[in-house]
């Protein structure tokens, strides 16, 4: 039999109740239940997590360094969506 | 792309770099960056998963059941470390598969110190104290490499691997504050791995060829003898407070320099080691392409029983 490699899988990790996933690292495994287990072993050996996501690496898009210009810079000169664009006096308070 | 368009793109990468800018997988690098953190990290990947080699020989020899749970334990961080930085490496566009293929062949090394036998219990306390120690020291100003995936994977190692010295290090007080045997048997090993730790922070800087270009890419932080005389510094004080000899004739502490003289150091021996002629390279690559060629049927099964259940998944 051809041997079929183990597809990647990214791993997310939840450190506690109240704080979002957080992307971990990656890992090999056969399918989802496998990445879960494993995930358990590589990435929280010392209680680093209450809870973990697992996807495999394909199904992933990613936004392209390339293209970092017409994403993201629209929004750099959008002064106006900062509070501190707005003059106040001094005397107001609370805002 | 032209020759002119990438000048400019590398010119842009190394400001980039020199702004402590962290670079990410998805972008822009030149074709030598990518060479050369491949070649590294996969590099210490390997060292991370055939240095469980040596230590895994003694879990079954562990003299209480307190040490075999750390043993275990630190063996089980290796093989982590191992993972967290094969993952990192193949965020470069280089398959597990291949990674694994330059281990086996030889193609890729592995940490030379690997290559030195484990043959009593005082060598688990030595590795501990001074092989993890000097990894340490290589490791901490790593964390802050220009290669994103790398500096993270590296903080997470850093993290663990204190434990691993404590560990070794209480060995060591241990054997040193024991029987005249034991305490024989903390000096032999100390003898034994004192000055393969040394090799371990690699050749000196003028006959390191990659010393240079790695400084740049912040891939290195410190050059080797700056990281060798850090390591001397620190463990001597360590020994002494045991009772133990490090095995150097020449060791002077220098009043003016702040540090100390040491002698000089065989690389011979280290050149032979790193070129296949260690005590142990040939048992070392055994175990190693034997564990793999015998654990296939479980890959193989274990796919095979995945891809059943989603077939089986999607029929109903």
């Amino acid at each position: 039999m051809a041997t079929k490699d183990w597809p990647l899988w990214e791993i997310f990790v939840r450190s506690k109740n109240g704080l979002e996933h957080r992307h971990f690292g990656s890992l090999h495994a056969a399918d989802a239940e496998m990445a879960l287990e494993n995930a358990r072993d590589v990435y929280t050996r010392r209680n680093e997590g209450v809870s973990i996501w697992v996807v495999e690496s394909k199904h992933i898009t990613a936004s392209n360094p390339e293209n970092y210009g017409e994403l993201f810079e629209p929004a750099q000169d959008k002064v106006y969506r900062h509070p501190t664009f707005y003059d106040l006096p001094d005397e107001v308070k609370h805002m | 792309m032209s020759e002119e368009q990438i000048m400019s793109l590398e010119k842009y990468f190394e400001e980039r770099i020199a702004r402590d800018e962290k670079i990410e997988p998805k972008d822009w690098m030149p074709e030598k960056y990518r060479q050369t953190h491949i070649r590294q990290m996969s590099q210490h990947a390997h060292s991370e998963v055939v240095g469980m080699l040596p230590e895994g020989n003694w879990i079954t020899r562990a003299p209480s059941l307190r040490r075999k749970v750390a043993l275990l334990a630190k063996v089980q961080d290796e093989a982590g470390h191992g993972l967290y930085l094969y993952s990192a490496t193949e965020t470069l566009g280089v398959s597990r598969e291949e990674l694994y293929e330059q281990l086996h062949t030889g193609k890729a090394k592995y940490s030379s110190i690997f290559n030195y036998p484990t043959l009593t219990w005082a060598d688990i306390g030595a590795i501990g104290w001074l092989v993890d120690g000097a990894a340490i020291i290589n490791q901490v100003p790593l964390c802050n490499t220009s290669y994103g995936p790398y500096a993270r994977a590296m903080i997470r190692v850093c993290k663990e691997e204190s434990f691993h010295q404590r560990q070794g290090y209480e060995i060591m007080i241990k054997l040193a504050n024991g029987t005249p045997e034991q305490k024989e048997m903390a000096q032999d090993a100390l003898n034994r791995w004192w000055w393969p730790s040394l090799m371990m922070l690699g050749p000196t800087d003028d006959k390191s060829v990659h010393t240079e270009q790695s400084m740049k890419w912040k891939l290195k932080r410190k050059t080797n003898d700056e990281l060798r005389q850090q390591f001397i510094d620190q463990t001597v004080p360590q020994a002494d407070l045991i009772g133990l000899k490090i095995p150097d004739p020449d060791l002077k502490w220098n009043e003016e320099r702040g540090s100390y003289d040491f002698g000089g150091i065989d690389w011979d021996e280290f050149w032979q080691v790193v070129k296949g002629h260690g005590p142990m390279n040939k048992e070392r690559m055994k175990a190693r392409v034997g564990a793999w060629e015998r654990g296939a049927w479980v890959r193989d099964a274990a796919m095979a029983y995945a891809e059943k259940k989603e077939k089986r998944k999607q029929a109903v």
